[in-house]
């Protein structure tokens, strides 16, 4: 099935997204619109050909949708499962609050990537910015480039892997041993995303817990 | 007598008389929370809502029927309460009997008993329950015929499939108790059950953010609002909720984000866990709340075309009858709600002297050890508030509330309690009548009301 966002309604498309869609849906011309393919539930690849602006995939479930181009603010934000790639760079709050499921980003994410992320594991070719995994709670972030300042800042259960270089980290943050486990796990993901980067460069980091009760003597933390 | 003092004290050095004056700056509960600041080296967190003295709707008065207009016959001629809600983009608004709904409160904050009772009371009472931070669990949504399911920045629980089983979606902005902060949930209340539906460890303090993980400003909530309406076809009211501040232009804000309802919660608003210097120092009051909404809305000419609900401190049908009057197309409760279900009931006082209060004083529900069984997820406790009871206590005390609402809707000749006008109102104070734009009682006299 395919649309084209020049002629056909986004309403057009999400409606048909979430009615028994076939299994293979093509969408031309997203222009940079927002909201396109929201809320699916359903076991099927969606090609979207162009730039997709704010939140792309939202909420997704089941479904594999791929944007061959850069996304906007917040893409597959809430994901619960499925699979999202993105061929470009994408905007900031990347995979925001995702719950589960899987977002490959083959350029650059910005700043906030993998905010409040609950689950969802996220593979960034490139660098992210800023403010990455703030309040991470669960899932796993692999950045193959650099990260910036404040990087999981109050993080809590989430496991960053970095390959290239570190800004300041974020309260809470501390760099970890990459147990064998944690190797096989990034080495998977790695692989997921179609990357061949050897596990022996990346660095583990995830969280110190002193922020995990209230305590004066962490004020400062805060 | 003065020199028979001052000899006596030379003579023994013990005074006669023991001096009680207080201090107008230091009074008692100054320097008790200044002693336990230092001892403890950080701010009071509680629960509930503001204690100190707020400008309220006790400060409006109704003007009954008399000769200038008639009254309608209370118990035979029709004062009828419905109202709907949320009819400006959705397909399906929702349609309620009476104009009180339940606000949103935590499964978290409060046990699952609490939240049962409270969702068969509104279904028993043809009205509304919310959601809250944490997300939708089965009880309540079996046990709410319609249910508000609500989009927070902690983003805990949230799911679509919650989305689509809702029959409308509040996105959370702030709230009355705290516009402008965040969530607060200590680790006593996090069992197995709340961290896993947070996605969070047991046990942990757990913080939730005070803005949005996606979205800053309100360009970015018109998208989201957009998002919303895709994932769920259209079909259900948008709620954007806001904590009493600067109301006009929230109010203005959410009108173009394209809200169906908007909600606004006056300072009075409670708090499963909050600072006290939050709770005490933040925020606007309900009254004036009311009216700066209403006007925005007029200047906008929304007005009854998005929908507003207050709450914040709502106590009686007397309270939303007042709100009404000034514009309100709904009314909301959350303490007053909890109160009806066994909170700070004259019960296991020695449960409650263990947590330091009684009855009356109570504002514990931060520690999880609510001696009634509310605010609380320990099996024991909440062993003490029986889902049926806690019904049957809400379903009573909303029908007062109507019933009030129909008494004073009657008497000012209004055969809908959505007819009550401001012109039904006078106000007491001079206070009252510049926040609500209401003359004083007994003038024409509205404070900075140039034209007067």
């Amino acid at each position: 099935m395919r649309f084209d966002l020049k002629n056909d309604a986004l309403r057009k498309l999400n409606q048909y997204l979430h009615e028994n869609p076939e299994k293979q849906v093509a969408v031309r011309n997203p222009a940079g619109r927002h909201n396109i393919a929201v809320g699916i539930d359903a076991d099927i690849d969606v090609d979207i050909h162009g730039h997709v602006g704010y939140y792309c995939a939202g909420m997704n479930q089941n479904s594999r949708v791929t944007i061959h181009g850069n996304a906007g603010p917040a893409v597959a934000e809430n994901i619960m499962s499925g699979c999202v790639r993105v061929h470009g760079n994408a905007s900031q709050y990347a995979g925001a609050s995702g719950h589960g499921g899987t977002l490959i980003i083959d350029g650059d994410a910005s700043s906030r990537c993998g905010i409040s992320m609950k689950g969802i594991d996220i593979v960034v070719a490139g660098s992210v910015g800023h403010m990455s995994a703030f309040m991470a709670q669960k899932g796993h972030m692999v950045i193959c480039g650099d990260a910036g300042d404040f990087l999981g800042d109050s993080i809590y259960e989430a496991i960053i892997y970095v390959r290239g270089k570190l800004g300041e980290l974020g309260a809470d943050c501390v760099e970890k041993e990459l147990t064998p486990i944690h190797r096989e796990k990034l080495a998977s993901l790695l692989m997921l995303a179609g990357l061949d980067h050897s596990v022996e460069g990346f660095r583990r980091f995830g969280s110190a817990r002193d922020l995990y009760h209230f305590d004066i003597d962490h004020a400062g933390k805060y | 007598m003065a020199r028979q003092r001052s000899k006596q004290y030379k003579d023994t050095h013990m005074p006669d008389v023991i001096s009680q004056r207080p201090s107008a700056t230091f009074p008692l509960d100054v320097l008790d929370e200044i002693h336990r600041a230092a001892d403890q080296g950080i701010y009071e967190i509680r629960g509930l809502g503001a204690k100190r003295k707020l400008p309220t709707f006790d400060d409006l008065l109704f003007l009954g029927a008399s000769m200038s207009r008639y009254p309608l016959e209370g118990y035979r001629e029709k004062c009828a309460t419905n109202v709907t809600l949320g009819n400006r983009f959705a397909k399906t608004p929702i349609e309620l009997d009476i104009p009180i709904t339940i606000a949103g409160m935590s499964f978290g904050a409060l046990g699952a008993h609490a939240k049962e009772s409270i969702g068969r009371a509104a279904t028993l009472m043809g009205t509304s329950t919310t959601t809250g931070d944490g997300g939708m669990t089965e009880e309540e949504r079996q046990s709410s015929k319609t249910l508000v399911y609500q989009v927070l920045p902690s983003r805990y629980g949230l799911n679509p499939d919650d989305l689509r089983r809702a029959d409308a979606i509040e996105v959370v902005v702030g709230q009355g108790a705290k516009p402008g902060g965040g969530g607060m949930l200590l680790g006593q209340k996090i069992t197995e059950r709340v961290a896993e539906m947070r996605d969070l460890p047991t046990g942990i303090d757990q913080r939730s953010a005070c803005r949005h993980p996606d979205w800053t400003g309100p360009d970015d909530l018109e998208i989201k609002i957009q998002e919303l309406r895709e994932i769920t076809d259209w079909q259900i009211p948008i709620y954007v909720k806001v904590g009493a501040s600067r109301v006009g232009f929230d109010v203005a804000l959410a009108v173009k984000a394209g809200a169906d309802v908007i909600v606004v919660d006056g300072m009075q608003g409670g708090t499963a866990a909050t600072q006290d210097v939050f709770i005490e120092h933040v925020g606007v009051p309900t009254l004036p709340a009311v009216r700066l909404a209403v006007e925005a809305l007029q200047e906008l000419k929304m007005h009854r075309k998005v929908h507003l609900i207050v709450s914040g401190g709502i106590r009686s049908g007397a309270d939303a009858a007042k709100a009404l009057a000034l514009g309100a197309d709904a009314v909301s409760i959350g303490s007053a709600a909890m109160i009806a279900i066994g909170c700070n009931r004259n019960a296991y006082i020695e449960d409650y002297k263990a947590l330091g209060t009684l009855p009356g004083y109570c504002h514990h529900c931060h520690t999880g050890r609510c001696p009634v069984g509310v605010a609380t997820q320990d099996p024991h406790l909440e062993s003490r508030l029986v889902p049926e009871q806690g019904a049957q206590w809400l379903r009573n005390y909303l029908s007062t509330m109507v019933l009030e609402m129909q008494t004073v809707a009657r008497a000012c000749g209004k055969s809908h309690v959505l007819n009550l006008e401001p012109e039904d109102l006078t106000a007491l104070t001079i206070e009252a009548a510049a926040m609500a734009r209401i003359p004083l009682v007994g003038t024409n006299w509205i404070p900075g009301n140039n034209q007067t």
